[in-house]
């Protein structure tokens, strides 16, 4: 048995953390533009100060003051869609593999439909349509994920359906949505949870490239994503602008990555080849 | 008790608790992917009959891909018939729909063959047990919870055991679990699907004599399908033989132990490992395998292993036919009365 | 040395080194295999009589589980002490072995003759004929039926007697002089397993091959073995020849299991049963392993281990009870 991922933990922790007290941890307003101060380099350039300790943007606002605040827009993004996502799939896993026959040929081609769509495509048609924010961006993430969750919840539920439990659930006397709650969801529980976990990089990175593409949240409010497309025209000049997001996201998604894989060998070692 | 089991209270004309009456169950088998023809049909189950009396045990034997799991599940409802009936107490059981099918429910049970996958890993034992009960809203709360202890204490096992999960727990005491989760509704028949074989050699007798006493006490008959002998005729009073998918001998058990007469079922009986080195019988070693069931012999389907074939067993099949008093044989050899 | 012996174990300790502790699976396990004869090992699922089977192949299955004290000879040859290239050369030469499922021991992406190829030998005596022209002859030494064509068919068309057969075959082929089978029936038809039982006792007394037969079965030991040795906790409490072992089980623990077999002959109204479960191998007793659930259990059971005491000619066993006073 591998040993508990200590660095994953402290990271997603500091994050967290971060996302939850930033307003206590920097003097500065993550928003309001102090122009006098625009472009200032990290402290340990020649020009930094001290008082940016990770510079400022074109508008003079607090570089590490908007990555903070950017942490909690990822992580109320990420948990929200991986929630729609997440639990349409499971839904639809279970009732497909379980119920079968039609619905289940029904389901699965929907899944192969989504599968095929443009993702992102999809995304920005959504952002222009539903207009941009929050809810239109969990929307278009839950629909990247949905489908993934759907076909790996099904293959589990068509093993657990064959398993003496079940068949002994209707000799008890117990309804198909009764077999699907108590007997096949908490079954599928572990399973689930590996999938989220293994997800919350991807969901970063699409959260990212969604703001990237100005399908995300609208400026000015900070995320990761946004900061990067922000900083993009100046990446000569001010390096720092793109590159410290940029870091930023590697290093969250890297870390939840290292521990998704953890808790999939420690919960279901079946999963392995995901 | 004994003397009640070989003497039915009721009247020999009396409705028997389970009748199965030619019960069929045909799997078609198809060919072909793009264009899928029906070939034919897998006979699992072919024209079965048989009666269960309240209070006794019938045991199903054969070996594995006979049809005597498939049978059981028809019994249990778990599957359709192709053809034929089974009845619970003189109603069908199929096609039953509210409150006849939770009646029905309550009183058919199972237990099967492998403890470590029959109990949710997910449920504590009390939630395992009380199943049953909580499903057919049987009473109240504290009334289930007072009746999951009974059952636990009956099966040998302690009421603080409720509380944990059935990982804690080996293949006996598991197994335990499963029959008291099946006795909870107090249910006519429990079907057993070789309710000892995964279970180590101790701990083997251990369940058979549970079982034994719970019947007695009970009053609950038992459907076990097994293939090991020694178990059928410790636990049962009356014997069914199962060959691809058809009963070939049927009889009493003391009756069919004394006098054996299809092959098959001498055959069954010599590959009976002896329980001392110098017990050695007469040994009939069937030659081949059993028959794929897509391609069934014609005639009787045990004339490719039988050693004592005749001419007439390659073109007819044999009927089940009485020979002596409530002993059945489907064989050409005894075809002369 | 006697040239009788085909395989001495002697004191073999077999440790699960885990988190949780040290599972000692086999625990001083003593035995001698003769030449020509069937050993049966038995025991109930834990006593490690598998793991002893994998400690004489030097097959254990992962890296916390560690032979640590013992001699395995066979031939005069401690294998504990071979390279891994040495064992290699080894087994299937001087020793085999048949598992229990023959549905895991067989390549499924393989045809018969290809897992066979494996085996056969082409220079030696084998020499002038085609690979396949040997792997029918091997097929047909197992008695398996038509094996002209089973040579090209794949592990799925084959039904589970077929496959034990061929997984026989390949354990066999290379003349080992000691085979060990671990629950080679188990998976098997009553009828099939006779078929098969009586196929390794025929090939067994043609080729003067000694087999350690591992079985939970009472009933497979009367069937085939000369001697017996019965397994509990990690170690053997009963050893002899069978029809000694039959009339006069001297242990309780052998007393019981034979004991809680239904009969053909007899029917008995209860049968006799062990009460509790078998100690935790991580946390053993310091005295008999069976105290706990023996019903002639005594004060110096707990306080010590009991020593092996001769009742018969080759026939001994661990109980207190049976040292002469």
């Amino acid at each position: 048995m591998r040993k508990l991922p200590w660095v994953s933990i402290l990271i997603i922790g500091g994050m967290v953390f971060a996302a939850i007290f930033a307003p206590y941890l920097t003097p500065h307003s993550p928003i309001e533009q102090t122009l006098p101060d625009k472009l200032l380099p990290p402290f340990w350039e020649a020009t930094g100060s001290t008082k940016y300790i990770l510079g400022t943007d074109i508008f003079g606002r607090d570089v590490l003051t908007r990555l903070l605040y950017g942490a909690r827009v990822s992580l109320i993004v990420t948990a929200l869609s991986l929630l729609v996502g997440g639990g349409v799939g499971l839904t639809i896993g279970i009732a497909s593999g379980y119920i079968g026959g039609r619905l289940d040929s029904l389901l699965m081609r929907l899944v192969d439909a989504a599968f095929t769509f443009p993702a992102i495509l999809f995304a920005l048609l959504l952002a222009v349509t539903m207009g941009q924010g929050l809810d239109t961006l969990v929307v278009a993430i839950g629909l990247l994920l949905w489908a993934g969750f759907a076909r790996i919840i099904r293959g589990e539920v068509l093993a657990l359906k064959q398993r003496d439990f079940v068949a002994l659930a209707k000799v008890h006397g117990c309804s198909e949505l009764r077999i699907m709650v108590t007997h096949i969801l908490p079954n599928v529980m572990n399973t689930f949870m590996v999938l989220v976990t293994l997800n919350v990089g991807a969901v970063i990175v699409a959260e990212a490239s969604l703001s990237f593409l100005g399908a995300g949240i609208p400026p000015p409010t900070p995320s990761w994503g946004l900061m990067v497309a922000e900083g993009r025209g100046k990446i000569s000049s001010a390096w720092w602008l793109s590159l410290l997001p940029g870091i930023a996201i590697t290093m969250v998604v890297l870390t939840f990555n290292l521990f998704g894989d953890w808790l999939r060998d420690r919960l279901d070692p079946k999963l392995r080849q995901l | 008790m004994t003397e009640a089991l070989t003497e039915p209270q009721t009247g020999p004309q009396a409705e028997p608790l389970l009748r199965v009456e030619n019960l069929r169950k045909y799997y078609p088998f198809t060919r072909g992917i793009v264009f899928v023809t029906k070939v034919g049909d897998v006979k699992a189950v072919d024209d079965v009959s048989f009666t269960i009396a309240a209070g006794e045990t019938l045991g199903l034997v054969g070996e594995s891909g006979c049809g005597k799991t498939t049978t059981s599940k028809l019994v249990l409802n778990l599957e359709q018939p192709t053809g034929g009936r089974v009845l619970l107490q003189g109603k069908p059981i199929h096609g039953l729909k509210g409150e006849a099918r939770r009646e029905y429910r309550a009183l058919v049970q199972a237990v099967f063959q492998d403890p470590w996958a029959s109990l949710n890993p997910r449920m504590r034992v009390g939630k395992i047990i009380a199943e049953a009960l909580v499903v057919t809203k049987w009473g109240s709360r504290s009334e289930i919870d007072h009746r999951v202890v009974e059952l636990l204490v009956q099966v040998g096992l302690r009421p603080e055991h409720a509380l944990q999960y059935p990982h804690e727990f080996s293949g006996g005491q598991r197994q335990r679990i499963a029959l008291a989760s099946a006795l909870a509704s107090k249910p006519k028949l429990i079907v057993l699907d070789e309710p000892v074989s995964a279970l180590d050699v101790s701990i083997r007798a251990q369940m058979m004599n549970l079982l034994k006493d719970i019947q007695e006490s009970e009053n609950v008959a038992y459907l076990l399908v097994a293939h090991d002998l020694a178990t059928v005729r410790h636990m049962t009073h009356q014997v069914a033989v199962m060959y691809m998918g058809q009963i070939v001998e049927t009889a009493p058990t003391e009756k069919l132990f004394e006098e054996v007469r299809h092959p098959y079922t001498k055959a069954l009986l010599s590959a009976v490992l002896p329980d001392h080195p110098d017990h050695r019988g007469e040994e009939i070693v069937l030659s081949g395998e059993v028959p794929s069931p897509m391609d069934m012999p014609p005639g009787c389907r045990f004339h490719t292993r039988c050693p004592f074939a005749l001419p007439e067993c390659v073109t007819h099949e044999p009927a089940l036919r009485e020979i002596t008093p409530s002993h059945q044989v489907a064989c050409h050899l005894y075809s002369d009365p | 040395m006697n040239g009788n012996i085909a395989l001495e174990v002697r004191d073999l300790h077999t440790h699960f080194f885990l988190r949780r502790g040290v599972v000692k699976a086999v625990d001083g396990v003593s035995f001698t295999l003769h030449r020509g004869e069937v050993l049966g090992l038995v025991g109930e699922s834990g006593c490690g009589k598998s793991v002893t089977a994998l400690s004489l192949m030097r097959l254990l299955p992962n890296e916390a589980a560690r032979t640590v004290q013992g001699q395995i000879l066979l031939e005069g040859e401690d294998l504990l002490t071979k390279s891994k290239r040495q064992m290699r050369q080894i087994r299937g030469r001087k020793i085999s072995m048949i598992l229990q499922d023959p549905q895991t021991s067989l390549n499924p992406v393989f045809t018969i003759g290809n897992q066979l190829s494996e085996v056969i030998d082409t220079k030696g005596a084998g020499r002038g004929k085609s690979v396949m022209q040997q792997a029918i002859e091997v097929l047909r030494k197992v008695k398996l039926s038509a094996p002209e064509q089973r040579v090209h068919q794949y592990p799925h068309e084959l039904s589970g007697g077929m496959k034990q057969r061929v997984v026989g075959a390949i354990a066999m082929h290379r003349g080992p002089g000691v085979l060990i089978t671990d629950e080679p029936t188990t998976a098997l038809d009553v009828t099939i397993q006779l078929q098969y039982l009586n196929l390794l006792k025929e090939l067994q007394q043609d080729t003067d091959m000694a087999i350690l037969f591992i079985t939970h079965d009472f009933g497979v030991v009367a069937r085939m073995c000369d001697r017996v040795a019965v397994m509990y906790a990690g170690r053997i409490v009963e050893t002899g020849p069978v029809r000694d072992v039959f009339n006069n089980p001297s242990h309780p623990y052998t007393q019981a299991l034979i004991a809680s077999v239904p009969k053909m002959q007899r029917s008995a109204a209860r049968l006799h049963t062990i009460e509790g479960q078998p100690p935790v191998l991580s946390d053993l007793p310091a005295g008999c392993r069976f105290e706990a659930r023996c019903p002639y259990a005594e004060a110096r059971c707990r306080a010590a281990y009991p020593d092996s005491f001769t009742v018969g000619a080759g026939h001994a066993a661990s109980c207190w009870r049976l040292e002469p006073a």
